[in-house]
């Protein structure tokens, strides 16, 4: 989700964007390296409903073990911390974020940049519809002497944020999650301190919009998944609230209008891409271990991602919602109560269709995640009424997140290469190519 | 000389290489069928070879049909015509074996023994040549058409008789073999109808004696032989695809492929089931045999045909055996069908429980066609009409399994099985190279 790094080979063409981005990233493990000796305290939460604001207006740092999982992956590093942790018990069918993150753990805890990551002095559980997360960090909690804090944030089953739900969440940030930050960081609550973040967060979630919002250009400047998981790096992670954030979010911005200005299609890592020729909507994760073999199947046939599920699992920005300092916790329980992996299968599929029609895209691509149940499980029913709603085709593929044994390259390309051309037989003569 | 615009479609599959020629109307003039080595570009080769000798075999049909003198004696003449050329075409490739075998038995590992080696295979081959006529006879069946199955066969055989003999043990010579075969194999021979078709025109003619026959038969064969098949287009399909000397234009995917192949078989066909060698692939249509929608195996080929291949070579049987036999099974037995290697491991351990061989067999092949099921469930159910097509189609057992199952989910369904549906990708891909082409 977050910086290119060493993923990227040499020769890579990259924006001042991409550039910033790897620095932020960068920045965010020195950080966490030197976080002992700067006498700061550190807090392992998960992306969906991270409370990132809150956790800056206490001089928290977070760490973020599925961004850690799928940086590894990035690295050709998750192969390994995968055995190790078979080695310790897991079984081969357990989510493999966990087990990526856990034989990190047991092989010395050297974070994706190859940095020690610093103990937690808090384990806090933003609980937003995967079941996985709790056992996750029972897990983490065998393994580490700290206390744990838990956010119950209810399922959104019909998608309709209720005011019981968000009074729920309010409550327990106040008798539960604050005094334990109080506890762990040794500082009072300062509510001026969080609006002020959630103020700058605001900011940031506008660019972070319009950027999205490209896509709908034809051709669409972006790849608003593949490109998408760099873009949502910084806001999804520990930037969220900060000056950084605004910059980047600015600077990325400047460079999506400019190529919009010119009518340019995204930047692939093997440069600008080709003739735009399918216009796309991605219900999903993405595999991480074959990221750019993965993408460059989409980009050398002029595929393009125009909308994407898993770049809302960190917030459903494009719908409206923003941070508001006018009411700081009631905000971050909307935020939490509307994160993509919270929502039910009606609110996916309404979602998704609208992405179709808003977005023009010719079809919409699934990728079935074997590990990953709170993603995959209804995901052929998402297939049959998307296609019946919006008389658009979809395809189907299936990898896994971060381990390699489950990414088979010549089966995904014969999907999609099938899917395409299925496409291109389905379209009206006389239409684009 | 005459030039003719043909539509040429490859599907280079995992197991077996398909070609079909099209005349300029799109109507099947040729099919072609090779098994797929290690080289995908000679497999193509071969593969359309054969499709064109095929094909000037069909137009010697017609032209015999339009001929007065012939045209009551087509029946015969063809027939014997084309058994002529197969044995003539099997004679070249036992030269081709011959003089292979020989440049092995000179390396220097054989240095000690290669007189006794020459002298064997000469001895062996010789009798391979003296017994090929007998092989291609009027009533005699082959158990497979691939030169390679045919002559390891019966070389291990004679090789055996042979064996013990100083310096030419059965290792050695089978040695040879292994080391010869490939070579034969891999030699793609231009031609093949204009190399072989005088020979074997001159074997049927002689036999028959027959002065004014002689004349308009020889005439009718020189006119097709000088046909010169201009292609139009070729697009290519399957596992290889990408391995094929095409432009990516011309370059289909095999579930498009399929798709469009089964509608011009039966133009009724909504639902496609395929069951090749290392994919199933379930694909919905439409009127127009333009695919809606498609589901694969994913990650493992369980249930496809080398599941059938690797049950037979555990049970010692060929792979057309076993559907017969499981037909016989009069109490099935439950197998797994997750995994290949663990349903041999089940099978043996059934074998040694007393069990019937066709009883296990029998649950052989429901279990493959129940992983179909699924995938069939997965791209939409089984619309009328369904067709069955890919190697594993040619398997009564397994279609019976396939109906019984259909009937219970989804209600009764006409199945389409065609007796060339191993040609459905190879017929797709032709039609597509039409439909691109420009002759």
């Amino acid at each position: 989700m977050t910086a290119r790094g060493e993923a990227m080979a040499p020769g890579v063409q990259k924006e001042p964007s991409m550039l910033l981005q790897k620095a932020l990233i960068g920045g965010h493990y020195d950080a966490l390296a030197r976080a002992r000796e700067d006498g700061r305290k550190v807090v392992y939460t998960f992306v969906p409903g991270n409370l990132t604001e809150l956790l800056r207006s206490f001089d928290l740092l977070p760490v973020l073990p599925e961004i850690n999982a799928l940086q590894s992956a990035m690295r050709n590093k998750s192969a390994g911390y995968i055995a190790e942790a078979e080695k310790h018990g897991h079984s081969e069918d357990v989510c493999t974020y966990v087990k990526c993150d856990i034989g990190m753990l047991k092989k010395g805890n050297l974070g994706p940049t190859g940095q020690p990551l610093p103990k937690p002095d808090l384990l806090l559980l933003s609980y937003t519809g995967c079941f996985t997360f709790m056992k996750w960090f029972e897990l983490l909690r065998q393994e580490y002497d700290c206390p744990v804090a838990m956010l119950h944030v209810p399922y959104q089953a019909d998608g309709v944020i209720q005011p019981h739900q968000r009074d729920y969440i309010v409550r327990q940030l106040r008798t539960d999650v604050i005094p334990m930050l109080e506890y762990v960081s040794g500082r009072r609550y300062d509510e001026a301190a969080l609006q002020e973040r959630l103020a700058l967060s605001a900011r940031a979630e506008d660019d972070f919009v319009h950027v999205l919002e490209s896509a709908k250009h034809v051709p669409s400047p972006i790849d608003a998944y593949f490109g998408g998981v760099y873009y949502v790096g910084p806001i999804f992670s520990a930037f969220r609230g900060t000056k950084e954030a605004i910059e980047y979010y600015r600077l990325l911005r400047e460079e999506v209008d400019a190529r919009v200005t010119i009518g340019a299609g995204p930047i692939t890592p093997d440069g600008p891409m080709g003739a735009e020729r399918y216009r796309l909507v991605v219900e999903g994760p993405p595999n991480w271990t074959s990221f750019r073999e993965f993408w460059k199947m989409f980009y050398d046939e002029g595929a393009v991602v125009v909308a994407s599920s898993y770049t809302k699992v960190g917030g459903l920005y494009d719908r409206g919602f923003r941070h508001e300092p006018s009411r700081p916790l009631e905000s971050l329980a909307d935020y939490c109560l509307g994160c993509y992996t919270n929502l039910g299968l009606p609110s996916r599929v309404a979602l998704l269709e609208r992405y179709v029609r808003d977005y023009r895209a010719d079809g919409f691509v699934i990728n079935s995640v074997k590990s990953c149940n709170s993603f995959s499980v209804g995901q052929l029913l998402i297939l049959r009424q998307l296609e019946e709603r919006t008389g658009v085709p979809g395809g189907f593929i299936e990898s896994d997140l971060v381990d390699p044994r489950y990414f088979s390259a010549s089966n995904i390309r014969n999907r999609v290469e099938s899917y395409l051309q299925m496409l291109d037989q389905k379209r009206p003569a006389g239409a684009r190519p | 000389m005459t030039v003719m615009d043909v539509f040429v479609g490859i599907d280079l599959g995992s197991t077996t290489t398909k070609a079909v020629v099209l005349d300029g109307k799109g109507g099947v003039i040729g099919r072609g069928i090779t098994n797929s080595r290690s080289n995908y570009d000679v497999a193509c080769g071969i593969a359309r070879q054969e499709a064109f000798v095929a094909a000037r075999f069909a137009l010697t049909q017609a032209a015999l049909a339009a001929t007065p003198s012939l045209c009551d004696r087509a029946a015969t003449l063809l027939p014997a015509l084309s058994r002529s050329f197969r044995l003539q075409q099997h004679l070249g490739q036992l030269d081709l074996l011959r003089d292979a075998l020989h440049r092995v038995a000179a390396q220097p590992r054989y240095q000690a023994s290669s007189r006794e080696l020459d002298g064997s295979v000469d001895l062996i081959v010789d009798t391979m040549r003296d017994r090929a006529p007998a092989m291609f006879g009027s009533l005699s069946v082959r158990k497979s058409d691939f030169f390679r199955d045919v002559a390891a066969a019966e070389y291990m055989q004679l090789a055996e008789e042979r064996a013990g003999r100083k310096g030419a043990t059965f290792d050695a010579l089978a040695g040879l073999f292994d080391a010869a075969i490939l070579p034969v194999e891999n030699t793609a021979a231009d031609n093949l109808f204009e190399t072989h078709i005088g020979p074997a025109l001159d074997r049927v003619l002689n036999a028959r004696d027959d002065a004014a026959m002689t004349e308009s038969m020889r005439e009718v064969v020189t006119r097709v032989r000088g046909i010169d098949f201009h292609e139009a287009s070729a697009v290519g399909t399957g596992y290889g695809r990408q391995r094929l000397p095409f432009p990516k234009e011309q370059i289909r995917s095999e579930i498009l492929c399929h798709g469009l192949g089964a509608h011009a078989m039966f133009p009724g066909t909504r639902t496609v089931l395929d069951i090749g060698g290392q994919d199933t692939k379930a694909i919905q249509v439409d009127p127009q045999g333009i695919v809606t929608s498609f589901q694969m195996n994913d990650r493992c080929a369980a249930g496809c045909g080398r599941y059938l291949g690797y049950i037979a070579d555990e049970m010692n049987l060929g792979v057309h055996e076993l559907g017969p036999l499981a037909q016989q099974s009069r109490c099935r037995v439950k197998i797994n069908s997750t995994c290949t290697v663990f349903a041999g491991a089940e099978l043996r351990e059934r074998l040694s429980l007393g069990q019937r061989r066709e009883d296990i067999l029998a649950g052989l092949h429901r279990a493959i066609v129940l992983r179909a099921m699924s995938l069939l469930a997965r791209s939409g159910g089984v619309a009328d009409e369904f067709t069955f097509t890919g190697g594993v189609a040619r398997n009564a057992a397994a279609v019976a399994a396939l109906t019984g199952l259909v009937h219970e989910n989804y209600g009764q369904r006409r199945l389409n099985i065609s007796p060339d549906s191993i040609y459905t990708g190879a017929l797709g891909a032709a039609l597509f190279a039409q439909r691109t082409g420009h002759p």
